[in-house]
């Protein structure tokens, strides 16, 4: 028989893991996010066109499918490198390539594909604003920068909040997905009580984590919301 | 000396030919008014002066600094941004910070510029109170004293509008240009915006006014322009243009206003 308190100390483990890869993902793709919408709106085109090319595959394929590219993908070209028995540098570095650290395959996918989608609302706030903001910051001596910081990014960050808390919830149980590749989180913790002591429910019980949190998530977003209330766009 | 040097001045978006050759000078204290219907390049003229667009040739100096040069085409961004010290502009559709305040609106872009002063790091405090005293004497002119602490989406048009004007008066430009700025506004409310730039005119502020507020144009224009598809096609005082228009266009434009 097991006990209760050893199961949800098992499940906190592994939520501990969820939450670190959560975190961690927004850590990193919020950032790396920016610097793609500018890419995406870039007046240079190649750039601009190779960003939405990027922007198409990753938003384009099911996030498992990246986790195991990137997860597998060095293995396997190192695998195939050795095979080749090709001198070409380039190739015989491929050969040393070591299969990717589980944990960290998680993070770089997570991270590239939520900065994709991220990218994308912050184009949008971004291009939503309306063009007189920018003309009123130039007519009044601003420096370019300066009116994206003191004058813009105010405004997008107003708009985009409801989008972006959209995705940040769905980050939360997207995190389940490192189960694929082996990573222990909280799904692989309530699944472990099938094989080891044959109940479902620790399983089951990992919705409430999920849930929780979504809900203390809920709460903070409808907060800055209200923050931001004070004036309209 | 003209304060302000129009020569020649062309530009099309694509293949409309916005305007088609427009000089003009006016001198230190005078106010300017541009009449003409809607797409006849009033705008235009406003938004290549101010550096919203490049004109495709022509010439354009303010207070002897040449703005603008057919031939100079090298754009160097910190240039650019001192020569737009020189000219302010109000916009139509005023165009305020909705995230800050009626004093913070007013304050935002002379604090920004302070950063610039040798001495910021040391007196940042006094000059911040000091452009905030400014800000406060102006916002006072335009009757808004009681309004600081308000955000843009709590004021009427017309305390819009009379925002957006201290904001662009607070960095003392050599000349105010207005691009229609009683266009977005209920009809009453636009009396108070003319008021504001009648005691502007009053203090000698040289003004250029985009406008179609006709009677407003003849009381406070000491030159009047009517610009038509692209051309001056009539220009001279109040006196000239409204009561003795020798251009038949003129005189069909200005009397559809006649009521």
């Amino acid at each position: 028989m097991v006990v209760v308190s050893e199961v949800f100390k098992s499940l906190f483990e592994g939520f501990g893991v969820s939450l670190e890869i959560f975190a961690l993902t927004l850590l990193f793709a919020i950032p790396l996010g920016l610097v793609i919408s500018f890419g995406s709106m870039s007046k240079f085109k190649p750039l601009k066109y190779f960003v939405k090319f990027i922007v198409w595959i990753i938003r384009g394929t099911p996030l498992m499918l990246q986790l195991i590219i990137i997860f597998y993908g060095p293995g396997l070209l190192a695998t195939w490198a050795a095979n080749s028995g090709s001198a070409n540098p380039a190739i015989l570095w491929m050969s040393s390539w070591q299969v990717m650290d589980r944990f960290l395959a998680v993070i770089v996918s997570f991270v590239i594909n939520y900065a994709c989608y991220f990218s994308e609302i912050f184009r949008g706030g971004i291009e939503g604003i309306p063009k007189g903001q920018y003309e009123a910051g130039q007519v009044l001596g601003m420096t370019k920068t300066q009116t994206f910081f003191k004058v813009v990014l105010m405004q997008v960050v107003k708009r985009i909040i409801p989008p972006m808390s959209n995705e940040i919830i769905t980050l939360v149980k997207d995190t389940s997905l490192a189960r694929v590749i082996s990573v222990y989180e909280l799904i692989w913790a309530g699944q472990t009580f099938i094989k080891s002591s044959g109940i479902l429910w620790p399983l089951l019980a990992t919705g409430i984590f999920y849930l929780a949190f979504n809900g203390i998530l809920t709460i903070v977003f409808g907060k800055i919301e209200k923050k931001l209330d004070y004036y309209k766009n | 000396m003209s304060i302000l040097e129009v020569k020649d001045l062309k530009k099309s978006f694509g293949k409309t030919e916005v305007l088609k050759g427009v000089s003009f000078e006016l001198n230190e204290g005078e106010v300017l008014s541009i009449i003409g219907s809607s797409g006849s390049g009033k705008t235009t003229i406003l938004r290549c002066i101010n550096q919203l667009e490049t004109a495709d040739s022509g010439y354009i100096s303010v207070d002897g600094v040449v703005f603008f040069d057919g031939n100079q085409h090298k754009e160097n961004a910190a240039e650019k941004r001192k020569r737009q010290l020189l000219v302010g502009l109000v916009f139509q559709e005023f165009h305020l910070f909705p995230q800050y305040n009626v004093l913070d609106n007013v304050t935002l872009a002379a604090k920004l510029l302070a950063k610039e002063r040798a001495d910021y790091k040391e007196n940042k405090k006094e000059i911040f109170a000091d452009i905030e005293s400014k800000a406060k004497e102006i916002l006072a002119k335009v009757g808004l004293s009681e309004k600081l602490g308000n955000y843009p989406c709590e004021l009427s048009g017309g305390q819009k509008q009379r925002v957006s004007i201290a904001r662009a008066l607070m960095l003392e430009p050599k000349i105010l240009f207005f691009d229609e700025p009683t266009s977005a506004l209920d009809p009453e409310l636009t009396g108070e915006i003319l008021k504001v730039i009648k005691s502007l005119a009053e203090d000698k502020v040289t003004m250029v006014i985009v406008t179609h507020e006709m009677s407003f144009a003849k009381a406070v224009s000491s030159k009047v322009i009517f610009m038509d598809n692209g051309v001056i096609e009539e220009a001279g005082t109040p006196e000239e243009v409204f009561d003795n228009p020798k251009s038949e266009r003129t005189k069909a434009f200005i009397s559809k206003f006649d009521d």
